[in-house]
């Protein structure tokens, strides 16, 4: 190898001859007379723990394919997990365009080389604000629970209050997440995370409960619809009302691909929303499919001034009827004022909200209406057969949309043993949340959606009766 | 090839090795054309004139049709309306298009048409950014279902290709940095800066000293993230501004220093592309007063196997896998954010760690001094898979022959500039820069009236990508920043700086044609600049642009 030049494919410079001349040019002998910016002392002088080139395509591909194949996918087996990201159908349509070198290649070019970039977007907060029916979308970051603290330090600056108040079966992943941007409470600028408690029996919000804990010293009240636990939030517009009645703003946690047949936080009366878009046509990658946005009643500008996420607006161009589209309010974020800004933006999921733009665009709302109902449907009916097998038992029923928590306890069985052997029936059993949330016993969160039919569910039913016997 | 070609070849050079005579020839067709004023591109963006598509379609069009329950489930459960509590019901429908399918493929295929990916233009324009080239083949890669439709809750027995990749690249990251310990859950570069800043909140929390220290310092020419994110995490941020040669000012950065100090969020080289031969001794301020030492390597392409943060005694650090190690940008995300840290560290790194038990890779939950979690799930691993694929498609030599090119790329690309009126590279006279270059185009302002937003306005007509300019605030006046990585052959770099000579010399016969830029665009330059202050004005959604503007739509 040191003999030889490294000619690489990805690097054309490195033929001799050019490298040669461009030193010709610099009147230098070899790259090294720069690297002498770099002192003796913090010069690294051994070789990278790294292996060998494997240079040929060919044997990369094979090499890496191979320990890609040590997976076990959802295509494999059938995939009844959900709890946060979830196997929905993405249409072909999505792929091929968020697959075009154009976008997976662009970056932060300007308003009129990325046009195209710029009005996706543009048309994404369009439509995500429709099925919301909120004003005003920013430009969606890491995940939802990331969007969820965020949301909090953005309601702890309109309102100049440091608490929040939360469901006590809020997502706890997601709850981590927040926490981590709300700072540990000793410091001064911490955001207080309380909890308000829930109803064992149906899974919705304790309204007797947030009453009694609730006062002007709150900056919001959040709640999840549909909740971690899968059940649908039957009480979000009172809980909107109680939080205006002491001057705290009302922030809802939606997952959107609900938003066809269920009221969406805008009619609720939500003056935030946050949630997460990888049901929008996102593959799950294990996880990397996710994407959180925030959304916000735009009727006081205050809401946009303190949006700590990038906000785009719709523009004009020196020809009648053309639009285009500029960043609004560049001065709140990192990017105009450092430390000064709103929390920080950065690269994060930018290609997701193609992907989303194409989804809802193809989707339409009678699309969205019957993945709504297919959802409810189909994981109604595979709570029905589950609970309808000896020891297994549908808990928090009867309004959820997708998910639900399903209890082994009379089966003897632990989760754990039952997704184990669930394994051997190439299916991959529901989330274990008996660790999360130890009051429902040996419990797994189930979820079905429009992407597996009645067979598929039949299948699952078999499975598990088999298992717990 | 066929074989009567490959023969004519051989018989035309007559045994002698055919590439060095047709590279010599050339390089020489190059230098002349340069010489010529260069060659530049008679560009014209695609300009499809595409309504929005909240403004298409046809009530009772369908894009897709979605599975429906069958009779048998309806039949055993009723109706989806039924288990919707209620006034949770929908009231209206969201006004969402309906469309066919192909008129929605055909409208994003258009908006496609109008970016100008890294792929079709030339990123060297996009300093601060590494816009280098991303294989092909780790798209497919990432596109399987082995990658694509992995659960993040699956049992790990049944991922244990994606923590084997993760593992090893962590290993590999370790070694390019000299750290001890890796997270790959950070969804971003700045995302994994947030996380050294919780990472630091914690070690001092565990030590009881978080009330004493609130501190941290950062640099003007590092990333706004090393400013914005600890203070997200509860700091104070003292940022040191640099001296006349362009690094940060030592006696300020030691006076900034004292018993309430965090730590440090610094770049090396910074944005000016400077490598601070005293680095050390910044650290060395830092730990004499007990604080930590985090370097941000965003942009850590022209270091690769020359110099590692850990040698220069940081305690932190981070790479971009989107940037450095070849993940593409995708219109601004996914992304992976790599932290790394040393052993004193590691114990705060968010939950789970990627660990290897004897031959099995391992989620690591159980870590009770953990700062707890930055991302949900495990990240975004198809960033990381690409990056080992890269890495691995390099190897020692391969990634120390990338740092090589980018620094010599850099160099010439300088060289170019420099010879254009107008173009001036304040500090640290003398000093060669690594990986980029902040220049300054005051003086064409000066000269002409034409500033850089103007340039970088006009340089797009020749389907070069807009030139980054600098973060805020604008401490180099008129700038602009070119990262010419090792993707780019030197007749890109011939184009690029011919671009801006063309600017440039515009702007001296014609400025007002260059202020009017662009003129070959998909659109025509933006008016009513106000919508992006005024509440008035501004409309976030297309809804709402309908409804403060309706007269006009």
């Amino acid at each position: 190898m040191a003999d030889k030049p490294f000619v690489h494919p990805y690097i054309p410079n490195s033929v001799p001859e050019t490298k040669q001349a461009m030193l010709d040019e610099l009147g230098l002998s070899s790259v090294e007379e720069i690297y002498a910016e770099i002192p003796d002392r913090l010069r690294f002088k051994g070789t990278l723990d790294i292996p060998p080139a494997i240079l040929s395509e060919r044997q990369l591909r094979k090499h890496v394919q191979g320990l890609l194949d040590k997976n076990t996918s959802s295509v494999d087996f059938l995939n009844f997990c959900g709890a946060g990201c979830w196997q929905h159908h993405v249409p072909s349509v999505v792929d091929e365009i968020i697959n075009r070198a154009e976008f997976v290649s662009a970056y932060c070019g300007g308003d009129y080389s990325d046009l195209g970039k710029y009005l996706s977007r543009y048309e994404f907060n369009s439509m995500l604000g429709e099925l919301l029916d909120l004003d005003g979308v920013a430009n969606p970051i890491y995940d939802w629970g990331d969007v969820a603290g965020r949301s909090f330090r953005m309601a702890r600056r309109i309102t100049g209050r440091d608490k929040v108040l939360v469901p006590a079966h809020m997502s706890p992943m997601r709850l981590m997440e927040a926490r981590t941007l709300c700072q540990p409470e000793s410091m001064a600028n911490s955001t207080k995370i309380r909890f308000y408690e829930w109803d064992r029996e149906t899974g919705m919000a304790d309204l007797e409960d947030l009453k009694a804990k609730l006062d002007d010293s709150y900056a919001a009240v959040y709640w999840e619809s549909p909740g971690y636990l899968g059940t649908i939030e039957a009480h979000g517009a009172e809980i909107v009302k109680l939080a205006h009645s002491v001057g705290a703003l009302a922030i809802a946690g939606v997952d959107p691909i609900t938003l066809g047949v269920l009221a969406p936080p805008g009619q609720i009366g939500a003056d935030i929303a946050c949630g997460d878009i990888q049901p929008l046509g996102m593959h799950m990658h294990a996880g990397g499919g996710c994407s959180g946005f925030i959304a916000f009643r735009d009727d006081d500008p205050v809401f946009a001034q303190e949006c700590p996420l990038e906000l785009y607006t719709c523009m004009e161009t020196a020809t009648p009827g053309q639009y285009a589209v500029g960043e609004a309010l560049p001065d709140r974020t990192s990017y105009g004022a450092r430390d000064q800004g709103k929390d920080w933006v950065g690269t994060a999921s930018g290609l997701w909200t193609i992907a989303a733009a194409v989804y809802m665009a193809l989707m339409g709302p009678q699309g969205f209406r019957e993945v709504g109902e297919t959802c409810i449907t189909r994981s109604h009916y595979a709570a029905k057969k589950l609970g309808e097998l000896p020891g297994v038992e549908i808990k928090l029923s009867p309004s959820f949309f997708k998910e639900f928590v399903v209890n082994f306890d009379g089966t003897g069985k632990s989760v754990a043993e039952v997704n184990k052997a669930l394994l051997g029936h190439q299916i991959f059993g529901g989330k274990d949340v008996s660790a999360e949330f130890p009051e429902l016993g040996q419990s797994a969160l189930y979820c079905v959606t429009e992407y597996y039919d009645q067979a598929d569910i039949d299948a699952l039913a078999r499975a598990v009766k088999e298992v717990t016997a | 090839m066929n074989s009567g070609r490959r023969q004519a070849i051989e018989r035309g050079t007559g045994g002698a090795p055919l590439r060095r005579q047709d590279a010599k020839a050339k390089l020489d067709d190059l230098a002349r054309l340069r010489r010529d004023g260069g060659v530049l591109h008679d560009y014209r963006a695609p300009r499809w004139d595409e309504p929005f598509i909240m403004e298409q379609g046809m009530p009772g069009e369908r894009g897709i049709m979605v599975p429906l329950a069958e009779d048998a489930v309806t039949a055993e459960v009723g109706a989806a309306a039924d288990y919707i509590p209620e006034g949770m019901a929908r009231a209206a429908a969201p006004e969402l298009p309906e469309m066919a399918q192909y008129q929605v493929m055909r409208h994003y295929l258009r908006y496609a048409q109008m970016t100008l990916g890294m792929d079709l233009g030339s990123d060297i324009s996009e300093g601060t950014c590494t816009m280098k080239y991303s294989p092909k083949m780790h798209e497919e890669l990432i596109r399987g279902h082995r990658a694509a439709e992995v659960h993040p809750w699956q049992d790990e027995d049944t991922m244990q290709g994606l923590l084997q990749i993760v593992y090893e690249t962590g290993q590999y990251l370790k070694s390019i940095s000299g750290m001890d310990a890796f997270t790959l859950q950070p969804g971003g570069g700045s995302h994994a800066v947030f996380t050294n800043a919780c990472v630091m909140r914690r070690y001092f929390e565990a030590r009881g000293e978080l009330g004493q220290r609130s501190e941290m310092i950062t640099t003007i020419f590092s990333h706004p993230c090393d400013a914005a994110t600890p203070m997200v995490a509860g700091f104070k941020v003292i940022t040191v501004m640099p001296d006349e040669n362009g690094y940060p000012d030592l006696e300020a950065f030691r006076a900034a220093v004292s018993e309430k100090t965090v730590g440090c969020m610094i770049t090396n080289p910074e944005d000016t592309g400077i490598y601070n031969p005293q680095i050390d001794k910044y650290v060395e301020i830092l730990h004499e007063a007990g604080a930590l030492a985090f370097t941000d390597q965003a942009n850590a392409n022209g270091i690769l196997g020359f110099a590692r943060a850990r040698d220069a005694g940081f305690d932190a650090c981070h790479f971009n896998l989107h940037k450095t190690f070849s993940s593409p940008h995708g219109c601004e995300g996914p992304a992976t954010g790599a932290y790394l840290c040393s052993e004193k560290l590691a114990p705060y790194l968010p939950v789970p760690l990627v660990t290897k038990v004897g031959e099995r890779y391992h989620l690591e939950y159980d870590r009770p001094e953990s700062i707890g979690r930055v991302r949900g799930f495990l990240g975004n691993w198809m960033g990381v898979i690409r990056a080992y694929a890269w890495i691995r498609s390099m190897g020692p030599e391969g990634l120390k022959e990338v740092a090589e090119i980018s620094v010599l790329n850099n160099n010439y690309l300088d060289n170019l500039l420099m010879a254009i009126d107008g173009v001036s590279r304040p500090y640290a006279e003398g000093h060669r820069r690594l990986d980029q270059v902040r220049y300054s185009l005051e003086k064409l302002k000066e000269d002409t009236g034409v500033g850089t937003e103007a340039v970088r306005d006009r340089m797009v007509d020749f389907g070069i990508q807009s030139m980054w300019m600098s973060h805020h605030p604008w401490v180099v006046p008129e700038p602009f920043t070119p990262e010419p990585c090792e993707t780019y052959s030197k007749a890109d770099l011939d184009e690029w700086a011919a671009v801006i000579r063309k600017a440039v010399d515009e702007a001296h016969a014609d400025p007002q044609f260059v202020l009017d830029s662009p003129h070959a665009q998909p659109i025509d330059q933006m008016r009513r600049l106000e919508a992006m202050e005024d509440p008035d004005q501004w409309a976030f959604t297309w809804r709402k642009y309908k409804r403060k503007f309706k007269d006009k739509v």
